[in-house]
């Protein structure tokens, strides 16, 4: 389990994040949002030990990672896959190669072994036929998912996705969020994804943290969030003249002062 | 930043770069790219700038040595001991901090602007000591030997310009290389080598390691490490003949 107590985290004068208190749902997929600005990545970046916090603790099964050991942190972090941004494959090495290096570096198993695993990861996230390729050879979508496979290639027990979307059409957007769900589920594993994609929030959205100027302003499911009374989200969310409508929608059948002739039901996530 | 907050950080990565390997084998196939790259991949200009700089050497010698009294002899001798002691360890690292340091410092860059080196720190990996170390021993196995060969190419090419250019003949070339040989020099090379040697790759190394930004910033953390390392060499140069050519 992740938890994260009160961390403070600024920049010379400037306060990024200010006394964020979370604890991630384990075995779901937790979803932190915000606008630009709003302290996401920071927030991420800290989790993962790439930053340390001013103060506060981040907590992996009750174990305070920063005041941990060199060696302590590496095998916290041999259970930590992360997918970036911008992928972050390796250039110079092929696609299959990319997702054999954790195996390289922290295993022992024989060649056979390591392929079998790497292939096995590449059905997962429906990729075929590419493993001699380099990452410049690459579309986004196919980049995103050689990096999901190369992040969950070691069975890790916490998986980060920072801003999964990024750049990617909305049909591949959507592959890769239910890719991300899926993968979640079957391998048990608590993901923590950066996002500000409204369509990821109502597709996976689990747990969501909703961040404000460094801090955390709304929690919920994303049953809860179309339903909330928090402004600043609601500003955030209804950003879109889209969802401004069914945001007209869901004031005008809550007040009940005109009929609504529009299904609701379409707009709310399944089940 | 302060030229002491640059040094600190810069004495912290090397600090950072010692630890227990995550997988020797790993380590050890990384070391053997990075010297083919280093080395492997400076030969070519190596030869050319050694080759050239001992046959432009031995002509200019003989071009000042006016003097009748002087053997000509000499000219092998003063080609000899200035190939040797500072054109094949300053002036070939000083090209080399141009090719292995922008290379280092735009590889290591490129890494971070791109996230990679982030990718392989939450992997559970020391990226100092797995990305930085083995480019630091590769330039410490691969310069000194090149450094080497430069000098043997050096006067190679001063013996060829001064034969074909009919200033003195083969023999005379040889008895001169010959007469008054100082091991001492050929040790002072290697000293110098080696120092330059790791300046070449951790600076650099530095520089990369440390970008922010984009692109462009990763051009001048380039540039940036290349002159740094050239003030560098220079300086050691300087200290290095103070302290040992007594």
């Amino acid at each position: 389990m992740i938890e994260v107590k009160n961390i403070r985290k600024g920049f010379g004068e400037k306060t990024v994040l200010n006394g964020v208190t979370v604890t991630m749902q384990p075995g779901k997929c937790n979803l932190i949002i915000g606008a630009s600005g709003s302290g996401k990545t920071v927030f991420m970046k800290c989790m993962v030990g790439l930053l340390v916090p001013d103060q506060g603790e981040i907590c992996y099964d009750d174990k305070d990672f920063n005041k941990l050991g060199a060696e302590e942190k590496k095998e916290i972090r041999q259970q930590i896959g992360m997918l970036f941004q911008g992928s972050a494959l390796f250039d110079s090495l092929t696609v299959e190669q990319n997702i054999m290096f954790p195996l390289n570096m922290f295993t022992q198993d024989t060649y056979a072994q390591k392929l079998k695993r790497v292939n096995g990861v590449l059905e997962r996230v429906n990729l075929k036929d590419v493993n001699k390729k380099y990452p410049a050879e690459l579309s986004g979508g196919m980049k995103k998912r050689v990096g999901i496979a190369r992040a969950i290639v070691l069975n890790p027990k916490y998986l980060f996705v920072d801003e999964p979307n990024s750049g990617l059409d909305p049909q591949t957007s959507l592959v890769i969020d239910k890719l991300v769900k899926e993968i979640t589920t079957e391998y048990n594993i608590t993901t923590v994804v950066n996002t500000h994609d409204m369509n990821s929030v109502m597709e996976i959205g689990d747990h969501i943290i909703f961040m404000y100027q460094g801090k955390k302003e709304w929690e919920g499911s994303n049953k809860e969030i179309i339903f909330n009374k928090n402004e600043r989200l609601n500003e955030f969310i209804f950003a879109s003249e889209f969802l401004k409508d069914a945001k007209d929608m869901r004031m005008l059948e809550q007040t009940g002062k005109i009929s609504n002739d529009r299904d609701m039901d379409k707009l709310l996530p399944p089940g | 930043m302060t030229l002491f907050t640059e040094f600190g950080r810069y004495l912290l990565m090397i600090k950072g770069m010692f630890s227990k390997p995550e997988n020797w084998k790993m380590y050890w196939k990384e070391l053997m790219h990075q010297c083919n790259e280093i080395g492997i991949g400076s030969l070519g200009i190596v030869v050319i700038i050694s080759f050239f700089m001992g046959a432009v050497s031995a002509l200019q010698t003989a071009y000042q040595l006016v003097s009748p009294v002087i053997p000509m002899s000499t000219v092998a001798q003063i080609v000899r001991d200035t190939v040797i002691l500072e054109f094949a360890p300053t002036l070939v690292c000083i090209v080399l901090a141009g090719v292995v340091g922008s290379k280092i410092a735009s590889e290591l860059g490129n890494m971070r602007v791109s996230e990679q080196i982030d990718a392989l720190e939450i992997m559970g990996i020391n990226t100092k000591a797995y990305l930085v170390l083995p480019k630091i021993l590769a330039s410490l196995i691969m310069i000194p030997l090149l450094v080497v060969i430069s000098a043997a190419l050096g006067i190679l090419g001063g013996q060829l310009a001064a034969t074909s250019a009919g200033i003195l003949s083969a023999n005379q070339y040889e008895t001169g290389l010959l007469s008054n040989f100082q091991q001492y020099n050929v040790f002072f090379a290697l000293v110098k080598a080696y120092t330059f040697s790791f300046l070449i790759s951790s600076i650099p190394a530095y520089y990369g390691y440390h970008v922010q930004g984009g692109a462009l910033e990763i051009g001048r953390s380039s540039t940036k490490s290349v002159v740094v390392s050239c003030v560098s060499i220079l300086f050691a140069d300087y200290v290095l003949a103070a302290l040992l050519l007594q």
